[in-house]
């Protein structure tokens, strides 16, 4: 799951990070009342979990309460790239004389978290590392060790950080480890820390990554929300306890195994149709969790056909031709529906769906056969 | 002969006692699996259909002779249980569930380094089947048969779909090993590979990878310095878009990191003839090995 950068914030918050005064807002009066007690200038930043903020006009300062209600009404309701703005983080602005970049990361190659220590703060850090690899000071940590403060030391000697900050930067480093391994994240990026006039060294963003197999020891997280990316098939999906992703075709994709979906979506795709889905009903799916999920599929007005491809290890081909056919019956499916049923009990299902004889429910013997017969009923029905 | 597990697996399994768990296990046992115990914390003394349960990994070993460990329990108790077997001596945990959380794998995976004697296969994963020896896992063992085809792979379905092929074929498996879908496995494909390429049943390996990670990058480049049989590839989610988990915790493309055609590009470049669908791995595997 990725937070929001002012979640993000919140969460460094409860481990000490140094950050400047900011608060979220989700209205334009809260928003102005949220300025006025960060003071002035101040960053009006939209929270959305997409990059280009700043080029689509979603970051602005303000210099007063007029130009706080300004910024807050424009930026409020705005669509950045396909996502709408709900909330806001108002932050005092503040004089930066240099900048770096941070970041601990689940290194799953090396099996260890990776810290990461870069005076090339504000960039594009990929573009640091293909450039630049030396500008960026790396190390890995064992979990049954931890960080510890000579790690934080040596990073910021061989990022070469000031020599005045070295202190500071190190304790932040510490802070972020902290935060990554008791919040049980996958990354936690900060870009830019800043360090002002003033020789201050603070976090001036939060880029945060969580587990979500995690999220059960972590109630406070497992509450966080982002109405800005609530897709409805997603959520439908998450209440029936469904595995579903949305993605931006018109076939319908139903399967059991994540390999064998993702298989599934690539032939579809080969054989020149564009999946509307992935959606795994995982081992043992019984007939009502299969009525579920057509629910789901079929509520993307997108789909114009969907494809059944079901190989029965735990799964009983049987049961899901059973679920199928109660689908149909209860649902009433305008598009058609490819099925393609191999393994425990397959013969019994075709048997099953012979029987039925649904207008609009085509078998299928094999998963390219199936594929082909399913991208041209779904162009057929775009004719 | 096969690798992981065989004749002389003898099997613990912790969460025998759970409904999955008596399930699977019976399976495993009426297959040939020897069996020997159980272990259900505070249920020692109890029997699953004869086989004893006992509380600890420790008492299982020392009164049952087990060697192999299946892990049946549910993902927030499942790192204490591998570490708990690793303690008690056992040389071969198969960890079966999915939903451990990555720090708890990372944890396990650290752990575990230090015994090189120990070797983890999982978690989130089908588990390992050697056709007409053991079955110790999930694996519905009546579409396999023995043969010289070994088989690696990070998804269960996809394993069956592309070892039904391969069967329909006229070929069988020495093993078949689940390696799993999350972001730290206890076994590589590299380490799995080198079992295949030392076991002498084994003359083709076919190697079933995904998005996300860069164990199929790691793999290509040990098939290119110690591997002298045919291994034949697969990838699945060329069509997958960035920054998705889709349905494994590990299948994800993160940046421009851990996408299909990387991984394609980098078996092809060593000489792994890669599949564009499973049906053409089964070809591929036909081919080489002229059925």
């Amino acid at each position: 799951m990725d937070l929001l950068e002012y979640q993000g914030k919140q969460l460094f918050e409860r481990y000490g990070v140094t950050q400047l005064p900011g608060r979220a807002a989700r209205d334009v009066d809260s928003a102005v009342a949220a300025a006025e007690a960060v003071g002035y200038p101040c960053v009006i930043k939209a929270q959305v979990k997409i990059g280009g903020r700043g080029k689509a006009g979603g970051i602005k300062i303000a210099e007063n309460a007029d130009e706080a209600r300004g910024y807050a009404t424009d930026i409020l309701g705005m669509d950045i790239r396909g996502f709408t703005v709900h909330e806001i983080w108002i932050q005092l602005a503040t004089e930066i004389e240099d900048e770096l970049y941070a970041a601990v990361v689940f290194d799953r190659a090396a099996k260890k978290s990776l810290v990461m220590l870069s005076t090339r703060g504000g960039m594009d850090i990929e573009a640091v590392a293909a450039e630049e690899p030396e500008a960026i000071a790396t190390l890995h940590v064992d979990p049954l060790v931890g960080f510890k403060p000579f790690h934080g030391r040596r990073l910021a000697f061989e990022a070469g950080v000031d020599d005045d900050v070295v202190v500071p930067v190190a304790e932040l480093l510490a802070q972020m480890y902290a935060a990554f391994a008791g919040e049980e994240a996958m990354l936690v990026e900060v870009n830019p820390i800043v360090i002002t006039p003033e020789r201050e060294v603070a976090a001036l963003d939060a880029k945060v990554t969580l587990d979500d197999n995690a999220l059960f020891r972590h109630p406070e997280n497992a509450a966080l929300t982002d109405p800005s990316d609530i897709d409805p098939q997603e959520q439908m999906a998450a209440q029936r306890g469904l595995t579903y992703v949305k993605l931006d075709g018109d076939i319908g994709i139903f399967g059991n195994g994540a390999g064998l979906v993702m298989s599934t979506l690539d032939v579809v795709t080969q054989a020149g149709g564009s999946p509307a889905n992935f959606l795994d009903a995982g081992g043992g799916a019984k007939a009502d969790s299969i009525v579920a999920a057509c629910e789901v599929i079929l509520s993307d007005p997108k789909v114009r056909a969907v494809l059944f491809n079901v190989f029965g290890g735990i799964t009983r081909c049987d049961e899901v031709a059973r679920g199928l056919i109660e689908a149909v019956r209860i649902l009433e499916p305008q598009v058609p529906f490819v099925v393609r049923l191999d393994g425990t009990n397959d013969v019994e299902a075709r048997e099953l769906l012979a029987n039925a004889a649904l207008p609009g429910v085509h078998p299928e013997a094999t998963m390219d056969g199936a594929a082909a017969r399913v991208v041209q009923l779904a162009r057929g029905a775009g004719a | 002969m096969s690798i992981i597990v065989g004749t002389d697996t003898r099997l613990c399994v912790s969460g025998i006692t759970g409904r999955e768990g008596t399930f699977h296990t019976l399976n495993n046992r009426a297959y040939g699996t020897q069996v020997v115990s159980g272990v259900t914390p505070g249920k020692g003394g109890q029997d699953v259909e004869g086989i004893p349960v006992f509380d600890t990994f420790r008492e299982a070993v020392a009164e049952s002779g087990a060697n192999t460990a299946m892990i049946f329990v549910p993902a927030r108790f499942a790192a204490d249980s591998i570490l708990e077997a690793e303690d008690a001596g056992i040389a071969t945990i198969i960890a079966i569930t999915e939903g451990i959380p990555a720090h708890d794998e990372l944890l396990v995976f650290n752990a575990l380094r230090l015994n090189p004697n120990v070797r983890l296969i999982g978690p989130n994963c089908p588990g390992v089947l050697s056709p007409g020896e053991a079955n110790v896992g999930i694996i519905p063992a009546q579409f396999f048969k023995q043969g010289n085809v070994g088989v690696v792979s990070r998804s269960g379905t996809l394993t069956y779909q592309i070892g039904n092929e391969l069967a329909q074929q006229g070929f069988g498996n020495s093993s078949i090993v689940g390696i799993g879908g999350d972001p730290v496995p206890g076994s590589s494909f590299v380490d799995v590979i080198a079992l295949f390429e030392a076991d002498p049943q084994t003359e083709l390996i076919v190697m079933s990878g995904e998005i996300g990670g860069s164990a199929e990058e790691e793999a290509a480049k040990y098939i290119a310095a110690h591997v002298s049989k045919p291994v034949v590839g697969y990838i699945a989610g060329v069509s997958a878009p960035p920054g998705k988990t889709m349905g494994h915790a590990g299948a994800i493309v993160s940046g421009s990191s851990g996408g299909a055609l990387a991984k394609i590009a980098a078996l092809e470049a060593v000489g792994v003839r890669v599949g564009q669908t499973p049906t053409k791995v089964a070809h591929i595997a036909m081919e080489i090995l002229g059925g």
